[in-house]
């Protein structure tokens, strides 16, 4: 089992939300020497959401003192504060403001470039396929093979009520 | 689990999709929540539970129900989470951008009162 090094552990990217690295403590392995870092899912957990505004725990746990004093001057009315320390005690309980949450990214474009490569690779291989691995087409494929075909089909009246056989025109012989 | 009876309303409506057995009105719904946030002892998790749910929920909080929710981030001493809550309804209303503006209105009393920046005073609304 990996033990904790000293200090909290807080982690890296938990599925699409993005979770605050506070203070990291890398994991030791029972050997010693450093492995990489993991979130530890059974501790409160930071996360960005706009769909849950106020996550279990503050962006930042470890606090300096410059941090500690203006915590404390929260405590009294906030008309005191100026707008510097409101939005550094903002910072300090939160990693992104909702539009920073909210911002769009390229991600289209890596997943259509994506479906693109891919789909030209097929065509590749398909191609290839076409020139060494498909068996040469049977002899009925040739012009002379298809017009036999043809004047059986018509003379077996194919379909004679509404398809084939039926948009030939048997006293003049040819097409309708 | 709450369904929406109309699509645009203000005021929410909570009701479960059975035939029988009553159906809360707007204004309990509103008292519920307000009774919630006005407890005098709220802890920090009750807030944020409070408020995580609220947002769930397919509407845009009342006036009255975000001020007993100020007043509570007032009496755990939490500036931040007042500002993450305003924006949070904002990003609630969506494409109708009049909602937040009313909102403020009302609330600016409680706002001046107790202090609390708007994102948009911040300066945090903006990338």
């Amino acid at each position: 089992m990996l033990r904790q090094a000293a200090g909290h552990m807080r982690g890296l990217l938990a599925r699409r939300a993005s979770v605050a690295v506070t203070s990291t403590a890398v994991r030791m392995a029972s050997q010693g020497h450093e492995v990489s870092e993991t979130v530890d899912m059974s501790r409160p957990m930071y996360y960005d959401r706009a769909d849950v505004p106020l996550p279990d725990k503050p962006y930042k746990d470890l606090l300096t003192d410059a941090d500690k004093s203006l915590k404390q001057k929260e405590k009294g009315p906030w008309t005191q504060l100026s707008k510097e320390e409101k939005i550094a005690l903002y910072r300090l309980m939160f990693c992104q403001t909702y539009p920073e949450m909210k911002q769009k990214t390229s991600e289209w474009k890596t997943v259509l470039g994506g479906i693109f490569i891919f789909l030209g690779f097929t065509g590749l291989v398909v191609w290839w396929q076409r020139i060494y691995v498909y068996p040469p087409l049977p002899k009925t494929f040739e012009g002379d093979s298809q017009a036999m075909q043809l004047k059986r089909m018509l003379d077996m009246r194919v379909n004679p009520v509404q398809g084939f056989a039926a948009k030939w025109d048997y006293e003049k012989g040819q097409w309708k | 689990m709450f369904f929406l009876n109309s699509i645009i309303k203000w005021s929410p409506v909570a009701s479960r999709c059975y035939s029988h057995g009553k159906v809360e009105t707007d204004e309990e719904f509103d008292a519920r929540w307000v009774t919630y946030f006005s407890k005098p002892d709220i802890d920090g998790w009750e807030l944020r539970k409070g408020m995580n749910t609220l947002i769930g929920y397919d509407l845009v909080p009342e006036p009255k129900v975000l001020d007993s929710a100020l007043r509570a981030c007032r009496r755990l001493n939490d500036l931040a989470s007042a500002i993450r809550i305003l924006e949070a309804v904002k990003d609630k209303a969506g494409p109708h951008k009049d909602i937040y503006p009313y909102l403020i209105q009302e609330l600016q009393p409680t706002l001046a009162e107790l202090g609390i920046s708007t994102p948009e005073e911040l300066g945090i609304d903006k990338l």
